[in-house]
């Protein structure tokens, strides 16, 4: 039971590492219908650039915490100008252009970050250094440690404040004007330009968030680390209905059970004839039924809200 | 006056050089990795390698009562297994009589190939692939255990320590590989592995494996596979409270291993082909005879060093330096060599070849225990 227990909780926190990734892909195809590749990348940028932070600030003897939380707002600041510059390059000018050239360019944005972290940063495994304390809490025969309370705690906040900034802020409603009807609502007054880079701003931002708490937890951080990661999280927002902010949360979080029940227990229950090695199988083969059976994802495309 | 020196020193040249002529040139290849990320190693091989060359031509040595004189040609693999072959291509046609090398077992197994075909004599120091002494060929031959016999040991200590034993590999051909062996060796002491669970060389979350392994009690967990994945792992043994033995192979032997998941490192086990240099038995001695050509040891030339002594004794034995000739007594090698008994087996590899074990004590690795080789 114990085990059980201590699987679900595994679940979980992978799981709101990919919800907190899926996140700024959700919102960037909620606004633009488009499927941001290079997020993953960003992950990756925000952790390494919190890497390199937390590297130099080695020998400055401030606590632990503090300096994780100076590490994440400049991890924060570096990947909010790459995702604006990102969405002023790569996909502004396309934006009228049929959708596969985006997509293209997506993909296109997310090799050439990959290249240039692995020149700025070199091809090796980098080690988050051991700043912060480790406390391991007991629960009822599993264990939870500080970090992946912090992981879900961060998760849980983050999809709550973007639900917030959706459905009351102003630059909320200018959003889902832009996302109802681009033109309409350029015409209304919403400046469509600064929405849509605000969004990439705000997805890239939480992005960088996901990268360092990613980089704390697994200690390690690498140029490749954002591809698989990208993949998965993008999965996960598709499983939730791609678009919806609580459906990104839902979807990271069920995926990160899956994958965690799945690996747990598939070995004993085949009887060895399929291996833990498939634990990433689950997550494509998850996504195919979940596109046979309900394309809109379990809580719905927000798309669908256009009229 | 001046005019007279000139012709000194032209007499001197010239009867210098009839001298040398009277020596026959054998010349010996050696290919590693000598610039890129493993240049530092590479390097190391080709110094070994090159005090070895002089301190043998120093004995004016003779084939056949022929004096001669040894050349050591290097070139540069670039630990990529294409340019391995051009550079054994080169070799082949350019004549040298036998090459030490490669490194890494992917450039030494497609190199391997092409001096075969060329009947040219190959010594790796240091390739550990079952595969490379496994082609069927003759004139491959290994001067360091090799993963089956790695994963033996690998085995044999984990049986020690607890009858209760986890394997995990990340499904590679070298995890894989030494996976089985491990296996293999547990089952001949009787200990059936409690699970054998399998990630990806690209994996970060182990959390599920783990936690499946920690319902089954384990007393060891063997991780077949690279640092890259044993650090994480490590750590999230850690926060998972499983207080088994982590044992790893050469694999996570490695200072990045520590320096990727610090503190969580502690008391792990890794092992690592050959002798330690304080436990080889001409190991002092080489240490002192190239720090004072060459500075500091990395890891392999004491191994590239025996590699050429090997060949040289093989071609005296024969006295010639024919590869046709000497090749059947390299095959017959059974001699002392710095990093311990040197002898061939029918494969060509290493005849009960050292394994040591390392243990993460207080952040650095130190020698626990060596099975195989001469502590037998």
């Amino acid at each position: 039971m114990d085990i059980l227990l201590q699987q679900i909780i595994n679940g979980l926190i992978l799981g709101s590492l990919y919800a907190l990734v899926a996140l700024g892909y959700t919102m960037v195809y909620g606004i633009l219908e488009l499927i941001n590749f290079a997020h993953g990348e960003i992950v990756m940028v925000g952790a390494l650039v919190a890497l390199a932070v937390l590297a130099g600030l080695a020998g400055t003897g401030l606590p632990g915490p503090v300096m994780l939380v100076i590490a994440t707002l400049v991890a924060m600041a570096v990947c909010m100008v790459a995702g604006l510059l990102i969405e002023r390059i790569a996909y502004r000018p396309l934006r009228t252009a049929p959708r596969l050239a985006p997509l293209i360019t997506a993909i296109g944005v997310s090799i050439v970050l990959q290249n240039l972290a692995m020149i700025i940063w070199g091809r090796q495994y980098i080690a988050f250094p051991p700043i912060l304390d480790i406390q391991i809490y007991e629960l009822a025969g599993a264990t939870i440690t500080n970090i992946q309370l912090l992981i879900v705690a961060v998760a849980t906040l983050g999809m709550i404040g973007l639900v917030l900034l959706v459905n009351r802020s102003r630059l909320g409603r200018a959003m889902r004007a832009t996302a109802q009807n681009r033109d309409v609502a350029g015409l209304m007054g919403v400046d469509v330009n600064r929405v849509i880079a605000a969004t990439f701003v705000i997805g890239s931002a939480l992005g960088a968030v996901a990268g360092v708490l990613i980089s704390a937890y697994y200690g390690i951080g690498h140029y490749a680390m954002g591809f698989i990661l990208g993949l998965k999280a993008f999965t996960a927002a598709v499983l939730g209905g791609i678009g919806n902010i609580p459906g990104a949360v839902l979807g990271g979080l069920l995926l990160g059970i899956i994958e965690s029940l799945g690996a747990g227990y598939i070995g004993d229950l085949t009887g060895g004839f399929l291996g833990s090695h498939y634990q990433d199988i689950f997550a494509f083969f998850i996504l195919i039924l979940v596109l046979i059976f309900r394309p809109s994802g379990l809580l719905g495309e927000q798309v669908a809200d256009r009229a | 006056m001046k005019m007279r020196l000139h012709m000194i020193l032209g007499v001197a040249l010239a009867a210098f050089a009839t001298a040398s002529a009277a020596e026959e040139l054998v010349r010996i290849g050696l290919a590693a990795p000598l610039t890129g990320p493993q240049a530092h190693l590479g390097q190391d091989i080709a110094n070994g390698a090159r005090l070895a060359i002089e301190e043998i031509n120093a004995t004016q040595p003779k084939l056949g009562g022929q004096p001669v004189r040894f050349e050591l040609v290097v070139e540069d693999d670039q630990a990529d297994p294409r340019t391995a072959t051009v550079v054994a291509q080169k070799f082949v046609d350019s004549g040298v009589k036998g090459v030490i090398g490669h490194l890494n077992s992917g450039a030494s197994i497609p190199a391997s190939r092409v001096y075969n075909d060329g009947r040219v004599p190959q010594i790796s120091p240091c390739s550990t692939a079952v595969a490379y002494t496994h082609q069927g060929f003759d004139t491959t031959f290994r001067l360091m255990a090799n993963d089956a016999q790695q994963g033996a040991a690998l085995g044999e200590y984990a049986a020690k320590i607890g009858k209760r034993v986890a394997v995990v590999d990340d499904r590679t051909a070298y995890g894989q590989g030494l996976a089985d062996e491990v296996v293999k060796a547990l089952k001949a002491r009787g200990v059936e592995p409690i699970a054998h669970e399998f990630t990806t060389d690209k994996s970060t979350d182990f959390t599920a494996i783990l936690t499946s392994i920690k319902g089954k009690k384990p007393d060891v967990i063997v991780y077949c596979g690279m640092d890259a994945q044993g650090a994480p792992m490590a750590r999230q043994m850690r926060t998972l409270g499983i207080k088994a033995l982590f044992l790893g192979g050469d694999g996570i032997q490695t200072a990045e291993f520590i320096k990727l998941a610090g503190t969580a490192t502690e008391n792990a086990v890794g092992s690592s082909p050959g002798l330690p240099l304080e436990k080889m038995p001409g190991g002092a001695d080489f240490e002192k005879r190239f720090a004072a050509k060459y500075g500091k040891i990395q890891l392999y030339a004491p191994f590239a060093y025996d590699s050429v002594r090997v060949m040289v004794d093989a071609m005296r034995r024969a006295g010639s330096a024919d590869p046709e000739k000497y090749r059947a007594e390299l095959a017959k090698t059974d001699t002392k060599g710095v990093v311990g008994h040197i002898a061939f087996d029918a494969m060509g590899d290493l005849k009960d070849g050292a394994v040591t074990l390392y243990q993460v004590k207080e952040g650095k690795w130190s020698a626990v225990e060596t099975l195989g080789g001469s502590s037998r």
